[in-house]
């Protein structure tokens, strides 16, 4: 079996679990298949696609990156602070938390490929750092009154029948476009899927494996942060517990978008259809009125099965 | 090649153990000049109270799961799950207290078991179906506490008034010999552990699977054994912890038990001198971990650092302590201070 085939099994696979969940759905709720439960999907997920879609390159590239949640949190009280408590222009505010994510995502990445630091542990500690940090701003939640925020929330696109996308949706709808063109058709998208395969041979192909790996967590900083302003434009508010353990259901996510832990296959398209299998579980459970642990619980069998599931098709390789 | 003759200076420094007790010294020496306050200890009802009492009460959590933590990083792993295994045992001991009429006797041991259980199934994921340890016991580290939440119906469970288990509560908040209970707790359980890797062959066969494991295979190890051995014993210290943690509080707390406990015992573990490659490890070393990392948090709150922003001298020192372990840092200073 070779590489470009598995990668599009797996697509196959999740792309079949998600129809059998949702129209499993449709079938038991009245109502499940309607517009606004189809914008839903997009509108209450849209911060953690932006992170997934960051943490899919990581996860193709043989990384992965647990600050993700963290940085979240810090942005959205970095944010909402700068523009209440300071009175900044929410777009100046927007472009610092940007810089900070970037740069910090900059930094790790220097950690973990300069001085060969196992993954886990240099962004574990970016985890704690980041948390830290956030709670330093402020230790409760600050809500952000700005004119250019109450524009920003009227912004929908209409996807028929009276159901719109919010902003944050569609900027999730853009950037996942962007980087499927990133990973699919540029010369750093290339290298990231061969250091994943192997570091190693990459290195002796003569590929910038240094640049590239900090190249991507730098890439997952930003997603991180635009995550983070985006979710200060769905809560209208900021605060440093935001986003706690985000970074688990966003590893979640790529993993049951099909794309491998091990590094070197995967498909950003399939971080999406990930990203609708999870909300659509969520809504089930809401639907259904069951408590939300079920629906963590249901997540966590859901990336066991994914896992073993890659696995066997490895050995049969 | 020229052997160095024993010099007891570079023995000394070279222990495993120097640079985490220089540490720990160094703190303690820091308390003594700013806060001689630190070093009082009194004695009230026939109980130790104190800083130091605290610093040892507090941080008996940590230790313990920094002891299974330690096993498990010999062997070349890590487990992510011990946050999640905490409110797992907590959730399932309260539960049994106000649901059922099963004495403590039977509580802690179902309680400890089902730990172990969680601690057996990570081994199993990364010892037979062969997942990487950090991904393995994410799963655990996601499903867990959504177990533990569904399990106490998403609420706090109080083990107050009618509830109340005089017997659970001496867990977290008796004395023993004038020490608090989980004290001894911690010195039992090092002692056996210290007991068993080290007077029986266990602890070489762990060390070799973690330098090596098919070459341990090819000796005749039971490797696959091992592993799923250390991450069983790892559920069953994190168990441990989570009982310990109810008692403090009397509650069953699953949204915060154990929140952040991988960490501190990794934490605990590479700041005690084991390397997170795998291979040689010091039990001891990182009950010295654990008791640094214990009194630098004590210190920072005595100079007035809030809770919550604690993480960040956390994480730069481990950081940094990972920094001066490895060996693509090492080789830049050392060239630097050549040229």
């Amino acid at each position: 079996m070779n590489r470009i085939s598995e990668r599009h099994v797996m697509l196959a696979v999740t792309a079949v679990v998600l129809m059998v969940l949702f129209f499993g759905a449709s079938m038991r709720f009245d109502g499940f298949s309607s517009p606004f439960v189809i914008a839903d999907l997009f509108n209450e997920t849209a911060f953690l696609g932006i992170t997934a879609v960051g943490m899919t390159l990581v996860i193709i590239s043989g990384g992965i990156d647990l600050s993700v949640g963290s940085v979240i949190g810090f942005t959205t009280i970095f944010v909402a602070t700068m523009i209440s408590d300071n009175g900044m222009n929410p777009v100046l505010v927007w472009a610092a938390a940007l810089a900070l994510g970037t740069g910090f995502g900059c930094m790790m990445g220097a950690l973990i490929q300069v001085f060969k630091l196992p993954a886990f542990l240099v962004t574990l500690g970016g985890l704690f750092f980041a948390r830290g940090m956030a709670f330093s701003i402020k230790k409760e939640s600050v809500q952000i009154d700005h004119p250019l925020y109450d524009a920003v929330g009227d912004i929908a696109l209409p996807i028929g029948g009276g159901a719109s996308l919010s902003f944050p949706a569609i900027l999730f709808l853009i950037l996942i476009a962007i980087v499927v063109v990133i990973a699919h058709r540029t010369r750093f998208g290339r290298n990231l899927y061969a250091i994943g395969g192997s570091e190693d041979s990459s290195l002796l192909m003569g590929l910038p494996v240094t640049s590239t790996k900090i190249g991507v967590y730098t890439f997952n900083g930003f997603c991180s942060a635009l995550a983070g302003i985006a979710m200060t434009i769905y809560m209208d508010s900021g605060n440093p517990i935001n986003a706690v353990a985000l970074e688990l259901d966003a590893i979640a996510v790529v993993v049951i978008g099909g794309t491998l832990l091990s590094g070197g296959t995967g498909l950003v398209a399939g971080t999406l259809l990930g990203i609708l299998i999870y909300a659509t579980i969520y809504q089930i459970t809401y639907f259904a009125n069951l408590p939300a642990s079920l629906a963590t619980i249901s997540i966590g069998t859901l990336l066991l099965i994914f896992i073993l599931a890659q696995q066997s098709l490895r050995r049969l390789r | 090649m020229t052997i160095d003759p024993p010099n007891p200076i570079r023995r000394i420094t070279t222990s495993p153990l120097f640079w985490p007790l220089l540490g720990l010294v160094l703190l303690l020496i820091f308390n003594a000049i700013f806060t001689p306050s630190f070093f009082n200890l009194e004695i009230r009802d026939g109980h130790l109270y104190g800083s130091m009492v605290d610093v040892l009460n507090r941080g008996s959590i940590g230790i313990i799961i920094a002891i299974g933590m330690t096993l498990v990083i010999a062997t070349g792993g890590v487990d992510l799950s011990v946050g999640s295994i905490m409110a797992i045992s907590g959730a399932v001991a309260a539960l049994m207290l106000t649901e059922s009429n099963v004495s403590l006797w039977g509580v802690i041991p179902c309680a400890l078991l089902a730990a172990t259980i969680a601690g057996l199934l990570n081994g199993l994921l990364v010892a037979v179906v062969g997942i990487q340890p950090v991904v393995a016991t994410l799963i655990l580290m996601v499903c867990g506490r959504g177990i533990a939440r569904f399990l106490t119906g998403e609420k706090v469970i109080a083990l107050v008034d009618d509830h109340f288990s005089a017997a659970f509560d001496y867990l977290g908040n008796g004395h023993f010999l004038g020490m608090p209970f989980p004290v001894t707790i911690f010195v039992l359980l090092v002692l056996a552990t210290l007991v068993v890797v080290r007077k029986t062959v266990l602890g070489l066969f762990i060390e070799s699977v973690g330098s090596n494991e098919v070459a341990s295979r090819a000796v005749g190890i039971q490797a696959r054994t091992i592993k799923i051995g250390v991450y069983a014993f790892c559920g069953f210290c994190a168990g441990i912890a989570g009982l310990i943690d109810a008692s403090n509080i009397n509650a069953a707390d699953t949204v915060n038990a154990g929140v952040f406990t991988e960490l501190d015992a990794i934490f605990a573990v590479v700041v005690g001198g084991t390397a997170l490659t795998g291979g040689r490890f010091t039990l001891v070393g990182s009950v010295v971990g654990a008791l640094l990392l214990q009194t630098l948090l004590t210190t920072l709150y005595t100079f007035g650092f809030a809770s919550d922003t604690a993480p960040v001298p956390k994480a730069i020192v481990i950081v940094g302590v990972c920094l001066l372990q490895s060996d693509a840092f090492r080789q830049k200073f050392r060239r630097r201070s050549a040229a």
